[in-house]
């Protein structure tokens, strides 16, 4: 046998057949072969049968823990959407597999990008000087918001200085921080999502449950039925054609009649004063170019000093994403069109703080692609919603501990820290270690429960000493009460409820060495 | 040569054959093996946690029982992942950093250090699926990940290359988290059972008799998985495949 005849290979097949759709009714190219649009998924996937409610997120109760794996459970519990889920981010995960190693010198990308981020950490103040002056003299104004209620307040007086009463916007992860469209909504002003998986979380009126695809959750089912509610939609048709272009009629009047267009940033050069976006629909385009007033929100960690710069993140950035070479739109956003003004707002909220934690600031690398989602094992079991916070997944265990340790204190637990994250990472963020790093930040200041940590130590205790240790596991039964990486001494025995508890050997290795090979050495 | 076993504490209490298996497979190739007896655990349980004050005194022990060695070896990947990178709650003075330096997990020590070319005495005729454990794979670099763009290589299967008769099957997701994630499986159990169940339903559907692995906890919870959803497959480490285990 040959070393090929050894090495795994993953197959083409999914996990859940229940999911795979029996026909494809993809649309073929002119040689009948499949055509892959840049969000698509690589085979048919649906659950529609039986028809399942789409499990809802985490309980937000202001400032207490989130309970993550309670979520989690109600979300497992709808096994369709589980396993749709689950089946749609693999593919993904696998996409991206495929055409990160159709690049020979993808490892050479993620370290150029991975040092030209810590570059421009480092130089930060530098870079947003730059940034700022090449924008003024681009004829763009600058404001700066320290954080998300600042931003939210020098957009309102924008608005307000134009008399603008409806925003139409693209998707943006900041504007999901600063909770924009909530303030916006209290001070009588229409926004309107354009990016259609946001589009769909916000007439549901849910927060996004991924950084690319914000409704990747909900099956078609459930946007028919979000659809049918909001936009007067035929309830039983959920045919994806039907439901795209229902969106699209409904939606592309109020971008032609909106008073103010605001995007998010993907990339902002410095030495250019520009603001870069990706997109696969050409809404930022929409939001950017043809409302008469243009406003631009950028986390200031977006920074980037040269064009030269961005082929290398452009190159990562969609092929990490969802495996697909390039987002259909690449738009440079550098000044206002004839008689109109362009806004950027440039914001901190708690990235300086950040910057200045040691363990920590590589977070700020991150260019929000989520493939740390796509490939987190957890992640696609328990749903974005689970986490209750704006950043799900790997990523956003150990971003979101920086704007509320207490209310996420729980999350960096919510992993096996099995390293898949850090390695499909493009800009090599060391996300699992940080997750270790950030659990012993958490033990250290008693943010872990009482209960976990008395365990802990109790552990400790027997585990520092022999005798104590080798009376506890004299029998399986003792074993599993003291060791905890099993079952932690538990009268639920979450171990035992959904697994075969381990079978009691007649004797442990030490018993077996001592009454084996010490008395040998005896007998000799 | 002075080579020391460290059998970790789940080893100890719940696979004995694998650490017989280990002991036995590196006197094989002639090594004096020596078990310090007071042994207990690497302090991973507290570490993982968060609690690594709660683990110094774990940690200080495992330093004063395996101080002096050449090597020590230990038939797991987490285990040796946690002396490598983590056992750092007590002062690292240059017997403790001797210590980390010098564990070595199975594999790594019988592909790396002991470089050995032949297992005459393995034979395993049976269809097997290799789990790859975390810390292993990514943590000590066992084998190249899928995710990472690089040439291929896999220390466990190329000692698994050496027994005759074994067969190796293809998984949907290979590398992929099977979910026991140390507290993990007991903090988190829903997400984590569910991560078995696919990944015991993979390695069903691929049509392996055995599933074999360098690290028992993850073998123990794909173990009582399989049983759970009533699958055939049966759960053996790779030492006691190399030891020369009949089935």
């Amino acid at each position: 046998m040959s070393a090929d005849d050894l090495t795994p290979r993953q197959t083409e097949d999914v996990l859940h057949r229940e999911v795979r759709a029996p026909s494809d009714e993809s649309e073929r190219g002119p040689g009948g072969e499949r055509l892959q649009h840049a969000e698509a998924a690589s085979k048919p996937i649906r659950a529609d049968a039986p028809r399942e409610p789409q499990p809802r997120g985490a309980k937000v109760r202001g400032n207490r823990p989130i309970d993550q794996a309670e979520a989690a459970e109600r979300f497992l519990a709808a096994p369709l959407h589980q396993k749709a889920h689950d089946e749609r981010l693999w593919d993904v995960r696998r996409k991206r597999d495929v055409a990160a190693h159709g690049i020979p010198e993808w490892e050479e990308l993620r370290e150029l990008a991975s040092q030209i981020k810590t570059h421009t950490l480092t130089h930060l103040d530098h870079y947003l000087e730059q940034f700022e002056a090449a924008a003024k003299a681009n004829g763009v104004h600058v404001h700066w918001a320290e954080d998300g209620a600042a931003h939210n307040r020098i957009v309102l007086d924008i608005l307000k200085k134009h008399g603008a009463k409806s925003l139409v916007k693209s998707k943006s992860m900041l504007t999901e921080e600063c909770g924009f469209r909530h303030f916006m909504a209290a001070n009588d002003i229409a926004v309107i999502e354009t990016d259609l998986g946001e589009r769909i979380q916000q007439l549901d009126e849910e927060e996004p449950s991924h950084v690319v695809m914000p409704a990747v959750h909900k099956t078609r089912l459930d946007v028919a039925e979000v659809f049918a509610r909001t936009l007067g939609t035929d309830p039983d048709n959920d045919d994806a054609h039907y439901l795209a272009e229902s969106q699209r009629e409904t939606t592309r009047p109020l971008i032609l009649q909106a008073d103010a267009g605001l995007t998010g940033c993907n990339f902002a050069i410095a030495e250019t004063g520009t603001v870069v976006t990706c997109t696969n629909e050409g809404n930022a385009d929409l939001s950017g170019n043809v409302p008469p007033l243009q406003i631009h929100s950028i986390g200031i960690e977006k920074l980037i000093p040269k064009v030269e710069h961005l082929g290398v993140f452009i190159r990562l950035l969609s092929r990490s994403a969802l495996g697909s070479p390039i987002t259909q739109y690449t738009s440079h956003f550098r000044g206002p069109r004839a008689g109109t003004e362009m806004h950027m707002v440039l914001v901190d909220n708690g990235r300086s703080e950040r910057l200045a934690m040691e363990e920590f600031w590589t977070s700020l690398k991150c260019i929000r692609c989520g493939a740390c989602m796509n490939t987190c094992p957890v992640y696609r079991r328990s749903g974005g919603l689970s986490y209750g916070a704006t950043y799900s997944g790997p990523i956003g265990l150990i971003i979101d501990p920086t704007f509320n340790k207490r209310k996420y204190s729980t999350l960096p637990f919510s992993s096996t820290m099995n390293g898949s994250c850090t390695n499909v990472c493009p800009v090599k963020i060391n996300i699992h270690e940080q997750i270790f790093a950030w659990r012993k930040v958490l033990a250290e200041e008693h943010r872990i429960p009482l209960l976990k940590q008395g365990m802990m130590k109790a552990a400790g205790a027997v585990l520092s000493r022999p005798a104590a240790y080798r009376a506890a596991i004299q029998t399986a039964d003792s074993a599993l009460r003291v060791l905890p990486r099993f079952a932690v001494y538990n009268p639920a025995n979450t171990w035992g409820k959904k697994r075969e508890m381990p079978h009691a050997p007649r004797q442990s290795f030490h018993a077996w060495y001592r009454q084996n090979r010490m008395k040998k050495e005896t007998d000799a | 040569m002075r080579i020391g076993l460290f059998v970790p504490c789940y080893v100890d209490a719940f696979e004995p054959e694998v650490g017989i298996a280990t002991l036995e497979l590196l006197e094989r190739f002639g090594l004096t093996v020596e078990y310090p007896y007071d042994q207990t655990c690497c302090g991973q349980p507290m570490t993982n946690t968060g609690c690594h004050q709660e683990a110094a005194a774990t940690e200080a022990l495992f330093v004063e029982n395996f101080s002096g060695f050449d090597y020590i070896v230990a038939p797991s990947g987490s285990c040796v992942h946690q002396v490598r990178e983590h056992l750092t709650a007590i002062p690292q003075t240059d017997e403790v950093k001797a210590v980390r330096a010098k564990t070595f997990e199975l594999v790594e020590f019988l592909h790396d250090v002991l470089k050995i070319e032949a297992l005459p005495w393995a034979e395993f005729p049976h269809k097997v699926a290799y789990h790859s454990n975390c810390n292993a794979l990514r943590g000590i670099g066992h084998a190249r990940p899928t995710e990472l763009n690089r040439p291929f290589f896999s220390k466990p299967l190329n000692l698994l290359k050496k027994v005759k008769g074994l067969e190796i099957v293809d998984l949907t997701r290979p590398d992929e988290c099977c979910g026991f994630g140390g507290t993990f499986s007991v903090f988190e159990p829903g997400v984590s059972a569910k991560m078995g169940y696919d990944k015991v339903t993979d390695q069903a559907r691929a049509g392996a008799a055995y599933v074999v692995s360098a690290d028992s906890s993850c073998l123990m919870h794909q173990k009582g998985c399989a049983e759970r959803l009533g699958l055939p497959q049966k759960y053996i480490h790779i030492a006691q495949v190399l030891n020369g285990a009949a089935a």
